[in-house]
């Protein structure tokens, strides 16, 4: 098990070296300058964006940037954010809490809505609660995140007047704080959920399904057990292992943040931060963002693989 | 009796705690007429060129948050690496100039005791030297005072070239020398007319030494106090989240009577135009909102029965279609669009007048900027002194093509003209953004009614302006016939807008596209009315200058405006804040304050 573990670490290794690179080389090759505003601005002569680029390193060829990145990488040194002339690192951590709040509390939700919900339409399939299930579960993710937002800012912003629209972090503690907070985030956790607990009913609702025709459900059920005993203890614990495999590679996303939701909301996340760098050409940033993010997802997989065996003992390593 | 009341009142004005038009009201109450009441204000000390933003609040604070809506967040808070306007808006919360301008485009003095003139003695007569008085008992946020070496500093700091300031440009050119602990004098090398850029708007913003002198030159960027502001404003450092959340609290001490009102201010970044003005206007969830390019339509429709509005401030921002006077498609010593060629079609004065007569620019005004653009034919409007009146605009096609026919450019089987086996054929590149797409499209359709094919073509902002000498889809590079985009004034004085297109700034590859003269044009007179004025101290001559090379331009259509641009804001019914074209939003944000 732990020589299986070691292998698989030493393996990511390379594959994220080429990670690294081909974004480097990507994110090098697109046109772009973090001081175009400048460009215009007649009280900044084009010298001064010409010396912010050579003092930054621009004009560097791409080899010797690439090998200077990776050097500061090894040591734990993420780089230095042209636009914001700070550490990326410190960037990062700020956004982290928002987003992992938000975007961790919108997995849970879709996990609370899909698992009862698909397990029960598994175990009536074609009844009118699972075609209804099913209707929503279409609906639900053949509708974009940016749609279903604005829709929601419509109705219970601009109509109802109930909820805020513009997410804003402020600093306190006490009930009426702690409210505040889960008042504003309930619309992006909404868009966010329901987008999710869509798919993965389906999902639950299939691997149930597949599980639930088993021999070995008929004769716990010839046993006479109960239909909650049977369904929770002997079916869910099989047809589980597919959805805690597509649980775990999720995980990488609610660190990765939502780009689309967190924009329309405002929120102050690890998905913003990304769409804001990108737009702005602050390549560090981009770049410290989308690596730690391949880092996670091979780290989730290796975990994923790791849970299959433990739900599954006949799965074994090598 | 009266005497000592009128006293009593010019001291309230010189302090702020009256404001100018409120004594004017009262001395006409009384009988004066308004020139007069301003006659008594000038000879009681208070200068005529300052005119205070109407201020109503009588005491310093109660007016509980002030909530503003950024949709591009500021990124960092040191006014000398604000590299946009939002950086410097950021900045400005917390740091203060010497001056600010007001919407007149006067200055109104906020760490200055006074504007420098000539009857002050501030200002030489060969207009080589200024000299800036500092307001006395000024504070830092940490307590500790300000003085002449702070501003001396920021002068030294801002020049360093290892600093990387984005700020370098506007202190280079001069030496600043401390005269007392509240006097320093600029020394221009130079006679500079318009002496009031070096301490005066965005990057005249004044860092204090004690906190930034070690970190002058390679360290800059170590710096702690880069991203926890200690300035004079009024309002004090609280938290700062790049690109997300800026928030500070009310200054007890700072140094204007009853300001500020607002107890906090909170500035609040990320999203798009849209739904910012939605939050002012709609729902009210904020009392600000800035940069609304936004189409009318939806404006109007947003205000229907809303929680706020729009605001306009005129500056001297322009939109417009510049012409390549040079070859594009030829490469001479491997420059494309290089000095030493000549532009086939646009070469002929007759197809630029005849372009120049097919921006329909009503129709842009209508269907795009409304209220947002004033249609205009001068390249320079403002600020008033400077605007020509000897020019004009028109749309006609049939002017257009009668114009080209006469130049002999016939329509060919395809209605395509031509001449010499030249086909009339342009290449029209713009940067990406809804209006300026839509104006393609309107400049296109005339364009193809009078014979003259052109082709549309789009580039990321980022690309569009970078100063990346490897990218081709460079405005500076200017690989096209024909493109379009805004310049704005970002200062109430011509002289560096209108500069940029003397001979000697041409963008080549010698100077890696760095030259401002992206049209590559060239003209004798031109270049000396530049060059004159640069000089030229008689206020009413240099402005002469300027709208003669304003007229030049329009003469030989350099360049076809298309719309002088209105910065648009969004805000709530009951605030009252002090805007100028010629300055950030923040610039005054002292005297901002709420209607109860």
């Amino acid at each position: 098990m732990s020589q299986y573990i070691l292998r698989r670490l030493m393996i990511a290794i390379p594959s994220l070296l080429g990670i690294s690179l081909v974004l480097f080389v990507v994110l090098a090759l697109a046109p772009g300058d973090p001081f175009s505003e400048l460009a215009t601005n007649p009280n900044v002569p084009p010298e001064v964006q010409a010396a912010l680029r050579a003092k930054f390193g621009l004009d560097d060829p791409i080899y010797l940037r690439y090998l200077h990145w990776l050097a500061a990488m090894a040591q734990g040194d993420w780089g230095f954010s042209f636009v914001s002339r700070i550490d990326v690192d410190t960037l990062i951590l700020q956004r982290l809490p928002t987003t992992l709040y938000v975007v961790g509390s919108s997995q849970l939700l879709a996990l609370l809505i899909a698992i009862p919900v698909g397990v029960y339409a598994a175990t009536r399939p074609y009844s009118i609660f699972d075609q209804l299930a099913n209707t929503f579960a279409f609906i639900g993710f053949s509708l974009p995140t940016f749609f279903t937002g604005i829709l929601f800012i419509l109705v219970f912003s601009v109509k109802l007047d109930w909820l805020p629209f513009v997410y804003t972090e402020v600093p306190g503690s006490g009930i009426k704080w702690a409210l505040e907070m889960i008042r504003q985030a309930i619309m992006p956790v909404m868009v966010l959920g329901l987008f999710q607990a869509a798919s993965m009913t389906r999902f639950v609702r299939s691997a149930m399904l597949d599980v639930i025709r088993l021999d070995y459900v008929t004769t716990a059920r010839a046993k006479g057990l109960g239909q909650a005993k049977v369904i929770v203890k002997h079916v869910m614990r099989n047809a589980m292992i597919p959805v805690v495999t597509l649980v775990a590679l999720q995980v990488p996303a609610v660190f990765g943040g939502a780009i689309v939701t967190e924009q329309i909301f405002r929120i102050p996340g690890i998905g913003s931060l990304l769409i804001s760098s990108i737009l702005a050409n602050d390549t560090p940033v981009v770049m410290a963002v989308t690596f730690v993010f391949a880092c996670l997802v091979v780290l989730f997989n290796l975990i994923a693989d790791v849970l299959y065996g433990w739900l599954d003992p006949r799965i074994s390593f090598r | 009796m009266f005497d000592k009341n009128l006293r009593g009142m010019i001291d309230d004005v010189k302090d702020g705690r009256m404001d100018r038009r409120g004594f004017v009201k009262r001395m006409i109450a009384v009988g004066l007429t308004a020139p007069m009441a301003n006659q008594i204000l000038a000879i009681g000390g208070v200068a005529m060129a300052q005119s205070p933003n109407p201020y109503k609040p009588t005491k310093r604070g109660g007016g509980g948050p002030l909530k503003l809506l950024w949709w591009q967040g500021p990124t960092l808070l040191n006014p000398h690496f604000a590299t946009g306007t939002k950086d410097q808006d950021g900045s400005r919360l917390f740091y203060e100039p010497l001056a600010s301008w007001d919407v007149d485009g006067h200055l109104n003095p906020i760490l200055a005791a006074e504007i420098p003139s000539i009857q002050n003695g501030g200002l030489s007569a060969d207009a080589k030297t200024v000299v800036w008085k500092l307001k006395p008992g000024v504070k830092w946020h940490d307590g500790k005072p300000f003085t002449a070496d702070d501003v001396v500093f920021n002068w030294e700091y801002a020049s360093d070239p290892a600093t990387a300031a984005v700020s370098s440009g506007t202190y280079s050119g001069m030496t600043v020398e401390k005269v007392d602990d509240l006097t320093i004098r600029i020394k221009f090398k130079d006679p500079t007319p318009f002496w009031a850029n070096a301490f005066v708007g965005a990057y005249g913003c004044i860092i204090p030494k004690h906190l930034f002198a070690e970190y002058k030159g390679s360290k800059s960027r170590e710096a702690p106090n880069n991203l926890k502001p200690v300035g004079t404003s009024p309002y004090k450092f609280v938290e700062f989240k790049p690109g997300d959340l800026i928030r500070g609290e009310i200054n007890p001490d700072y140094h204007m009577p009853n300001r500020p009102y607002f107890d906090t201010v909170e500035m609040k970044g990320g999203g798009d135009a849209v739904s910012a003005a939605r939050a002012v206007i709609q729902t009210g969830e904020y009392d600000f909102a800035w940069n609304i390019q936004v189409e009318d339509e939806v404006l109007l429709r947003l205000e229907k029965g809303g929680k706020g509005k729009t605001l306009y401030a005129v500056g001297g921002d322009i939109e417009f279609i510049a012409i390549n006077f040079t070859d594009p498609n030829t490469e001479v010593d491997g420059e494309r669009s290089s000095i030493k060629t000549k532009h086939p079609i646009l070469s002929d004065p007759a197809v630029r007048k005849a372009l120049a007569l097919l921006v329909d620019r009503e129709s842009v005004k209508k269907a795009i900027y409304g209220r947002a653009g004033r249609a205009t034919a001068n390249y320079l409007n403002g600020p008033e002194e400077f605007v020509s009146k000897n020019t004009k605009w028109e749309f006609s096609i049939e002017k257009a093509s009668a114009l080209l026919e006469q130049a002999g450019w016939k329509a060919g089987s395809d209605g395509i003209r031509e001449k010499d086996g030249k086909k009339l054929k342009l290449l029209y590149q713009t940067s990406i953004n809804g209006p300026r797409q839509k104006t393609q499209a309107i400049v296109k359709q005339a364009c193809q009614k009078a014979g003259i094919d052109v082709e549309l073509k789009s580039v990321v902002a980022s690309v569009f302006f970078s100063s990346d000498v490897a990218n081709p889809d460079t405005y500076s590079k200017f690989y096209a016939d024909i493109e379009m985009f805004q310049i704005p004034m970002t200062q109430p004085d011509p002289a560096l807008h209108m500069r940029r297109y003397h001979s000697r700034n041409v963008a080549t590859k010698e100077n890696k596209w760095q030259g401002q003269n992206f049209t590559r044009w060239v003209n004798k007179d031109f270049d000396a009315a530049i060059d004159a004025a640069d000089t030229e101290i008689d206020p009413i001559k240099r402005a002469d200058l300027y709208i003669k090379c304003n007229d030049l331009m329009w003469q030989d259509t350099v360049v076809i405006p298309v719309m002088h641009r209105l910065a648009v804001e969004a805000c709530s019914n009951t605030v009252r804040p002090a805007l100028s074209g010629w300055a950030n939003q923040t610039d005054n944000l002292q005297d901002w304050y709420r209607e109860t």
